[in-house]
C-alpha cells in the first residue's frame, strides 16, 4: 500500500488524465443530481415542508390537489382516529398574477395556498387579504408590502413578507389563511367553488413515534375509503410528473456511474499492462497478488476521492451563484455524499476488472528477460 | 569499491549440515499443444550453504528454469527440491510466495529497481511485502547501504545512479530478508567488462562474508572464476561439475 501511495506522490502526472476525467464525471453526476433535486423541489418543496406525518386526499383525486375535495364530515372522521394528533386543512389555487409595473398580459404563475397548520419555515397565517411569498417570486419583481392581483378577477393580495424554499408545480407560492384563499378561489374559479369547511386535503400530524403508513391506513379505514392517505414523501412523489422526472434522471445518473466504472477499468487496466514487469519482479520477491491489487484499488480510490472533492467544490460554488428562481439547481449534503459514494463504488468495481490481470502476472517473467 | 567484510553472523547457516540447495532428479515439462517440452531433465544440483555456483549454458538450456525452481517461482514436474533444508517440492502458490519472501533473494538481469523509489526505499520494499519490522528493517537497510558503499546515495532514485550503483542496490535488496539463497540472473550482461568484474567481485565477497549460498546464471565464461564452482547445463541436463 505504501508503494502505491508513494508512486502517486512521486509520479502524480501518471494519474492526471484519470483524475480530470473522473472530475468531469463527478461534476456531471452532482450536477444531474442537483438538477433533479431542484426540479423535484420546485414541484414538491411546498408539500415536503408540511409539518405532519400524513396528507389525506379524496380517494377519487389520484392524490392531486385540484381534483380533491374533503368536507368537515371527513375531517371529523379523521380526527377520531387514535393517534391522529392535529388535523389541518390545506388547499391550493394556481393563478396568473399581475405585478405592479408589468404589462397587462405579463403575468407570473403563482400557487396560492390556504393552510391551518404552518409548514416548516412559514409563520402562522397572516391577516385576511395578505400572504407570505416564496423567495423565488423576488426574481419576478415581487417585493415586501406589494399588492399583487390574482387571476381574472384580480383579487388583491398584499405580500406580508417572504419565506424560502417553498415551490409547487414549478411555481412560486403564496401562503395565506384558508378564508383568503377560498375567497380568491371562489372569485376566480366559479366552476370550482368551495363552501366553508371544504378543503382539498388534510394534513395530519400524528403522534411522536407513530408510523406514517399505519396512520394512513387507519385514516382511510375511518373514512370508509373516502380518503386516500399518503405519507408526506409519498404525497410529494405522487404529484404529476415527479415520478417520471425522477425515473428519467436516475437512469441518466445510472448511465453516468457505469461510464465512471468503464473509465476506471480502462485506465487501471492500462496502468497494470504498463507495470507488468514491475509487478512480476515484486511477485518474484514474494509480494502477494492481494497486496498488489490492494495498491491498485487504493490508487483508484484516491484518484476518485480527489475528483469528488473538486467536483463537489465546483457544484457548491455553482449552487451559490445561481439566483433563486433561476435554474432549479439544489445541491445538498446528501446528494454530494451519495454521488461520492457511487463514484467510490464505481472505482472499486472498475478495478475489479483488473484483478484477473494481476493474478495472471507470472513472477517467472521477471527472470531471464531483459527490459 | 570498498566494503566491510568483518561482518555479520551467519545465523544458523554456519552450523547446519543441510545444503542450501538440493535438487534431486528434477524434471520440468511444459505442454505446448500436443507436444511436451522438457525444460529440465533429471537435474541434480547441490549447493552448500556458503558456496557460489556459476550456472553456465547457452540460451534455452534450462538455466532460467532451474533458477526459477530453486527460487520457488516454479514447481517441478518431478523430483525433489529442498532449499535450506526445507522441502518445497509440493508447495502451493501461496506457500511458495511466503517462502520467497523469507528465504530467497533475487538479482534480476535488468536489475529492475522500482523507478520511483530511492535506493533506501528499494531495500525497504522487501520488508513492506511481508511482516513489517519497522525500525529493524530501516536499520538493516542503512547498514547494507553502508556496507555496499551507497550511504551517500540512499536518497537517490535509480535514474540518478550509475549502472554499477544500481546493481549494488539490487544486491542490497536481495540481502534484506537475510536469505538462505540468492539467485543472480545474468548480473553482468548489461555492464562493461571492468564494471562486470567489479560487480562479480562484490557478489563473491558479500556472499562469502555472509555465508549465503548463491547461484549465478551466466553465459559469460570469463566471469565464472569468481564462483567456487561451475555447473554446465545443456538441453536441460546438468553436466559433471
Amino acid at each position: 500500500m505504501k508503494l502505491a501511495l508513494r508512486e502517486m506522490r512521486r509520479r502524480p502526472g501518471q494519474f492526471v488524465t484519470a483524475t480530470v476525467i473522473l472530475t468531469l464525471i463527478a461534476l456531471l453526476l452532482m450536477f444531474l443530481g442537483g438538477l433533479l433535486d431542484g426540479l423535484v423541489g420546485s414541484s414538491t418543496s411546498a408539500i415536503e415542508a408540511q409539518r405532519g406525518k400524513v396528507i389525506a386526499f379524496s380517494s377519487t383525486s389520484q392524490s392531486s390537489f385540484p381534483s380533491s375535495r374533503l368536507t368537515s364530515a371527513e375531517r371529523t372522521e379523521i380526527e377520531s382516529v387514535a393517534g391522529a394528533g392535529a388535523v389541518g386543512g390545506l388547499s391550493v389555487t394556481q393563478l396568473g398574477a399581475r405585478i405592479p409595473g408589468n404589462g397587462p398580459r405579463d403575468l407570473i404563475d403563482v400557487a396560492l395556498f390556504g393552510y391551518e397548520i404552518a409548514p416548516t419555515g412559514v409563520p402562522d397565517p397572516p391577516a385576511a387579504g395578505e400572504a407570505w411569498a416564496d423567495d423565488s417570486l423576488r426574481e419576478q419583481g415581487v417585493t415586501d408590502g406589494m399588492t399583487i392581483l390574482l387571476g381574472p378577477a384580480r383579487s388583491p393580495i398584499r405580500v406580508a413578507g417572504f419565506v424560502s424554499g417553498l415551490q409547487y408545480n414549478g411555481q412560486g407560492t403564496l401562503w395565506s389563511s384558508p378564508e383568503t384563499r377560498r375567497e380568491v378561489q371562489n372569485a376566480n374559479r366559479p366552476d370550482a367553488r368551495e363552501s366553508d369547511g371544504v378543503y382539498q386535503a388534510f394534513v395530519v400530524t400524528g403522534t411522536e413515534g407513530g408510523a406514517a403508513d399505519a396512520l394512513a391506513q387507519q385514516i382511510d379505514q375511518a373514512t370508509s375509503g373516502a380518503t386516500e392517505s399518503l405519507s408526506i414523501t409519498a404525497a410529494a412523489n405522487a404529484q404529476p410528473g415527479v415520478e417520471e422526472q425522477t425515473s428519467t434522471f436516475n437512469q441518466i445518473i445510472g448511465v453516468t456511474v457505469v461510464i465512471a466504472i468503464v473509465v476506471v477499468a480502462l485506465f487501471f487496466a492500462l496502468l497494470i499492462v504498463e507495470r507488468t514487469a514491475l509487478y512480476g519482479v515484486l511477485k518474484a520477491m514474494g509480494a502477494r497478488s492481494g497486496t498488489i491489487f490492494g495498491g491498485v484499488v487504493l490508487q483508484a480510490v484516491v484518484v476518485t476521492a480527489i475528483a469528488s472533492i473538486i467536483g463537489a467544490s465546483i457544484s457548491i460554488l455553482v449552487a451559490s451563484v445561481i439566483p433563486a428562481g433561476g435554474i432549479p439547481f439544489q445541491i445538498s449534503a446528501v446528494r454530494i455524499i451519495s454521488s461520492v459514494g457511487y463514484l467510490l463504488v464505481a472505482a472499486v468495481i472498475g478495478c475489479a476488472f483488473s484483478l484477473r490481470r494481476v493474478l495472471r502476472i507470472d513472477p517467472a517473467s521477471a527472470i531471464g528477460t531483459g527490459s | 569499491m570498498s566494503m566491510d567484510t568483518t561482518t555479520r553472523p551467519a545465523g544458523d547457516r554456519s552450523t547446519t549440515d543441510e545444503p542450501a540447495v538440493d535438487l534431486q532428479g528434477v524434471r520440468k515439462v511444459y505442454t505446448v499443444g500436443d507436444d511436451e517440452v522438457v525444460a529440465l531433465d533429471h537435474a541434480t544440483l547441490r549447493v552448500e550453504h556458503d558456496e557460489i555456483v556459476a550456472l553456465v549454458g547457452p540460451s534455452g538450456s534450462g538455466k532460467t528454469t532451474l533458477c526459477s525452481i530453486a527460487g520457488g517461482i516454479l514447481s517441478a514436474s518431478e523430483g525433489t527440491v529442498r532449499i535450506g533444508g526445507q522441502d518445497i517440492t509440493h508447495f502451493k502458490e501461496k506457500q511458495l510466495s511466503a517462502f520467497r519472501r523469507q528465504s530467497v533473494g533475487f538479482v534480476f538481469q535488468s536489475v529492475n529497481l522500482v523507478p520511483f523509489l530511492t535506493a533506501r526505499e528499494n531495500l525497504l520494499v522487501v520488508d513492506e511485502m511481508g511482516k513489517r519490522t519497522g525500525r529493524a528493517a530501516r536499520d538493516r537497510a542503512d547498514q547494507l547501504l553502508e556496507e555496499l558503499g551507497l550511504s551517500d546515495r540512499r536518497n537517490n532514485l535509480p535514474s540518478q545512479l550509475s549502472g554499477g550503483q544500481r546493481q549494488r542496490v539490487a544486491i542490497g535488496r536481495s540481502l534484506m530478508n537475510d536469505p538462505t539463497l540468492v539467485l543472480f540472473d545474468e548480473p553482468t550482461s548489461a555492464l562493461d567488462t571492468k564494471l562486470g568484474e567489479q560487480v562479480m567481485e562484490l557478489i563473491r565477497d558479500e556472499m562469502h562474508a555472509r555465508n549465503i549460498a548463491a547461484i549465478i546464471v551466466t553465459h559469460d565464461e570469463r566471469m565464472t572464476h569468481y564462483a567456487d564452482r561451475t555447473a554446465h547445463i545443456v538441453d536441460g541436463v546438468i553436466g559433471a561439475t
